[in-house]
């Protein structure tokens, strides 16, 4: 490992980083001054860096080369764990479930409120999910949806009055019929093509919020949108701080149910199917037509319902939530919990909203660790931090095959 | 005064045009090779343009003339921006080779965003001037309402940079090599071509274009910032997918077609919706030509 | 007795090429039937023609299933459409859902049979229960059926070849065809596979009631297994009949067969 040759090529890359990082990050021109500031210990720490980096790197990569011959034990150790975990499942779900219900009571309006936003990623992870990790559409409008949902109940509201609950359903109507607006032009489209559609559709959606003043208010947005309440009692901000997070604790209850039953489903089933082999799923008898645009509808009502929920917790609403960003950050939450995964992409959620929090005080440096968190992601742990396992089937060996 | 104002659009159409071009052809070309969708590529014209910014503000505390300072500019961006470039396909995607396309594609988009953070943290989120370095032609002083220098520079260097390639892309050794590669990875290894060599020529060529074309815009435009990668970038990319992804000649009708479209509609219809006429003319385009306009039509073999 | 699939003058043009050429095919209930002809024959572009990956230029498909009084044209419905009317078919370059498991296949395979929509998958009503109960227990007999009832929770991707190629049957019968079009079968079998696989064709036809039309390279088994051959070359039709007429046809031996007469 340590090595002359190895040591030699560490050092060289070494070298490599110093010169490639040497403008940006050594050089800083101040144009208003007419000076230009040398920051040299920057070169230093890049050196260093990436001198001990380029071991970790290869022996990394070296690791997972060698890691295709491992798997089948793999494979048998990870049915232990299984079989281990599922006694302590159900004591755990129910511990998990009490300290869901207890938090908000002794922690902050902040923290609560930040509990909320993770749930929220939670649900539109799933959503998003069906699309993607069952259906293996590369979607990247995923936004828009949200955003519809955030409009339909500020612009009711703003309007008519509308009450959260009656724009709750609303909201997911017209994603949903926006889902299936989105999915009938891109029908033909398969892989990188889909990708690049569908973050157009995005674009545009959000494009048309900021500049059709007189429907959507542009760029300034929508304020004052009210907080849910019921029976008409008005709620004072803690309060209805808590009220927001018990209906996200219920709508993530609600989505994983559903997204479970889905699933494991003839529905389910067929949008695995099309993600496997769209040509071989068509000739074993599968409606591709209906079966994408289902799968594009399905997934923006989830979308849709968060967008209310959105609207209704900061009760107030501008294009700029709804940006690329916003779809490529729930494609990394579902990415990197676990393609397919409802366990998997529940974790990413938590970990993609929960983690710079707890990191508050780098939280400069949040995108530069998600962007290079994914790149690694990717090379070394494809599958996500938990891998979907499959439903098995027992059969009894003879008789009559039950 | 009407003429006037086509004309000026139609010049500003054309910049804009060259201008993504130089980027798009990155695009298709590491496309063709590797069926990626190099995701981080506006990051690396971002990067081009803020060598070249840093370099010439450098050089210039030391008195130089501003041509030289120009020249030496642009080619400080072409390395580093080529540098970037195989670096990024070291790291992100040659490990991702095997891989499904989406796990390279998340990879790339986890690359940019780590560029893009990166320069701002080195940097700074604001925008900075870009300075003029060139004089003004004056033998385009007549014409000078419907094309500034800065537009004729980008007009001409693009052309010059076409030709270059095509002839590079028909007749040298690695072009044909870079060919035989776009047919089939497999094939072309077998008789012989070091795929790795042609994975790291292409990314260089892509990256020294789109360098050249972040210095002509910023010059053009006069600021920087850290975010122009991403807009550009999509924008050359629906460029590239409009003329059909992998077509290098798609890719510069594409980009034309793209920057005309632009520069007329926000001329002529409305200028809020200046970066929403890309996204409608992929639709449309895609939805009648899913492979693009000039691209190859694929049908999977069954 | 009407045959279930007629192939009326069917052609497929690709840019200039004519890769299937007036090709005209009938098959009765019960037949096993080859199709053969050298590489790049059209063999396959017929069957994607049949099967409604392409839409044939011109001619024409009727399919009559057994006890249907009427004949109906196929000709440019969707595939999905096609595989309803009773045509199944495998693929030469294995295309299984890879990273579903083995028994989730052959169920992929009922899905058009079975009625159970988003509300069934959300309420799971009674009907639904029984519908997935009988799927399961379905799709597991054919699976007993293939000999591949160890296998039920494996990955696709993970069975051996031959497993692979078995398992695009059993998936094919989970349609619930009346004919099954296999194409290339045996390709990349040894001999124990190849004559396990002749005898589970065999089963197929004679206890699932299920006729055959076949695309195989290897002789022995067309010559073994098949009632009647049709030969193409060039997409054109260039000799049909039993294996012995086959074997003896001059036309045959000189576009096809050449020096492996004995074979």
């Amino acid at each position: 490992m340590f090595n002359l040759k190895e040591l030699r090529k560490s050092f060289l890359t070494s070298l490599w980083f110093m010169f490639l990082t040497f403008p940006i990050m050594v050089i800083k021109v101040n144009t208003i001054t007419d000076t230009v500031e040398w920051r040299w210990r920057n070169l230093a720490f890049v050196g260093v860096s990436a001198f001990i980096l380029s071991f970790v790197w290869r022996w990394a990569l070296d690791r997972r080369a060698k890691g295709g011959k491992a798997k089948k034990d793999g494979i048998g150790f990870k049915a232990t764990v299984l079989a281990k975990t599922n006694q302590y499942k159900l004591p755990g779900l129910i511990g998990i479930g009490l300290l869901v219900a207890i938090l908000p009571f002794f922690a902050s309006m902040y923290t609560t409120s930040v509990l909320t936003t993770a749930l929220m990623y939670v649900i539109l992870g799933l959503g998003l999910n069906v699309v993607v990790g069952l259906g293996g559409l590369l979607h990247l409008g995923y936004a828009a949806f949200y955003a519809v949902g955030a409009y339909t109940y500020a612009l009711l509201h703003y309007h008519f009055g509308i009450s959260f609950w009656v724009a709750l359903p609303l909201g997911a109507l017209f994603s949903a019929v926006l889902g299936l607006l989105i999915g009938f032009p891109v029908l033909r489209l398969r892989g990188d093509y889909l990708a690049i559609v569908t973050l157009a559709f995005g674009e545009i959606t959000r494009l048309v919020l900021e500049n059709w003043n007189d429907f959507s208010f542009g760029p300034s947005g929508i304020a004052n949108i009210a907080r849910p309440g019921i029976a008409g009692i008005k709620m004072k901000l803690p309060q209805a701080t808590i009220f927001i997070y018990f209906i996200a604790i219920a709508m993530v209850i609600l989505t994983i149910f559903l997204v479970n039953r889905l699933e494991n489903s003839r529905v389910g089933r067929a949008w695995e199917a099309m993600r496997e082999d769209e040509i071989a799923s068509q000739a074993m008898g599968i409606d591709l037509t209906k079966t994408k645009l289902l799968a594009f509808s399905i997934g923006a009502v989830w979308a849709g319902f968060v967008g209310v929920l959105f609207a209704a917790k900061t009760t107030f609403i501008n294009p700029a939530s709804f940006t690329v960003w916003e779809s490529i950050v729930v494609l990394c939450v579902v990415v990197i919990g676990g393609m397919g995964s409802i366990p998997g992409v529940v974790v990413g959620a938590l970990v993609f909203t929960l983690l710079p929090e707890l990191l508050r005080s780098v939280s400069e440096y949040r995108m530069l660790v998600f962007g290079i968190t994914l790149v690694i992601m990717m090379i070394f742990r494809p599958g996500g931090l938990i891998q979907k396992t499959r439903k098995s089937y027992k059969f009894k060996k003879e008789g009559d095959g039950e | 005064m009407k003429l006037d104002f086509f004309f000026q659009l139609l010049m500003s159409g054309l910049t804009r045009g060259s201008i993504y071009a130089l980027i798009a052809l990155g695009y298709t070309m590491v496309y063709g090779i590797v069926k990626l969708i190099n995701f981080a590529h506006g990051e690396i014209y971002m990067i081009g343009a803020f060598t070249a910014l840093i370099v010439s503000g450098v050089l210039s505390m030391y008195g130089m003339n501003p041509v030289f300072i120009f020249l030496i500019a642009i080619t400080a961006a072409i390395i580093y921006s080529a540098a970037y470039g195989v670096t990024l396909e070291k790291i992100a995607y040659a490990p991702l080779r095997k891989a499904p396309r989406l796990s390279a594609l998340i990879s790339a988009i986890g690359m940019s965003m780590f560029l893009q953070n990166y320069v701002l943290l080195a940097q700074t989120s604001d925008f900075l001037p870009f300075p003029e370095l060139l004089p003004e032609f004056g033998f385009l002083d007549p014409v000078k309402f419907i094309i500034s220098t800065n537009q004729f520079l980008i007009l001409v260097t693009t052309t010059v940079v076409m030709v270059l390639l095509t002839f590079f892309i028909k007749f040298s050794r690695t072009g044909k090599a870079m060919r035989a590669t776009s047919q089939d990875r497999d094939m072309a290894q077998l008789v012989g071509i070091n795929i790795n060599k042609v994975i790291s020529i292409t990314f260089v060529i892509g990256s020294a274009l789109a360098a050249i074309g972040g210095v002509l815009i910023s010059s053009h435009i006069g600021q920087i910032n850290f975010y122009i990668g991403f807009i550009a970038g999509i924008k050359a990319f629906v460029a590239a997918v409009l003329g059909g992804i992998g077509s290098i000649p798609g890719a510069v009708l594409g980009s034309f077609v793209l920057g005309i479209t632009e520069s007329f509609g926000t001329g002529y219809i409305s200028s809020d919706y200046e970066d929403a006429f890309a996204f409608v003319i992929l639709i449309v385009i895609l939805i009648f030509k899913p492979s693009g306009l000039l691209g190859r039509k694929v049908s999977e073999k069954v | 007795m009407a045959p279930i699939l007629e192939v009326d003058n069917l052609s497929m043009v690709f840019g200039g090429l004519r890769a299937v050429d007036s090709l005209s095919m009938k098959i009765n209930e019960g037949e096993i039937v080859a199709l053969i002809g050298p590489n790049g024959a059209g063999k396959t572009t017929f069957f994607n023609c049949v099967t409604g990956v392409y839409v044939p230029t011109e001619g024409d498909v009727y399919i009559q299933a057994p006890g249907a009084t009427e004949r109906r044209s196929i000709k440019g419905l969707k595939p999905h459409k096609i595989t309803e009317g009773g045509l199944a078919r495998t693929f030469q370059n294995i295309r299984l859902f890879s990273n579903m498991s083995v028994l989730e296949n052959v169920m992929i395979g009922h899905h058009h049979r079975l009625n159970s929509e988003v509300f069934g998958a959300v309420f799971r009503d009674k009907k639904t229960r029984e519908e997935e109960e009988k799927v399961v227990h379905d799709s597991y007999e054919i699976l007993k059926k293939i000999g591949l009832e160890n296998h039920v929770n494996d990955l696709a991707k993970n069975l051996p070849y031959g497993a692979q190629r078995r398992l695009e049957i059993a998936r094919a019968i989970g349609t619930d065809p009346f004919l099954l079009l296999l194409d290339e079968p045996a390709a990349g079998m040894n001999p124990q596979e190849t004559k396990d696989l002749v005898d589970l064709i065999l089963r197929i036809r004679d206890n699932e009631k299920i006729s055959v039309l076949l695309i195989e390279h290897d002789m022995s088994l067309v010559m073994n297994l098949s009632e009647r051959i049709y030969v193409v070359d060039y997409g054109k039709l260039i000799a049909t009949g039993t294996p012995q007429e086959i074997k003896t046809n001059k036309e045959v031996i000189k576009a096809y067969l050449g020096e492996e007469v004995d074979a």
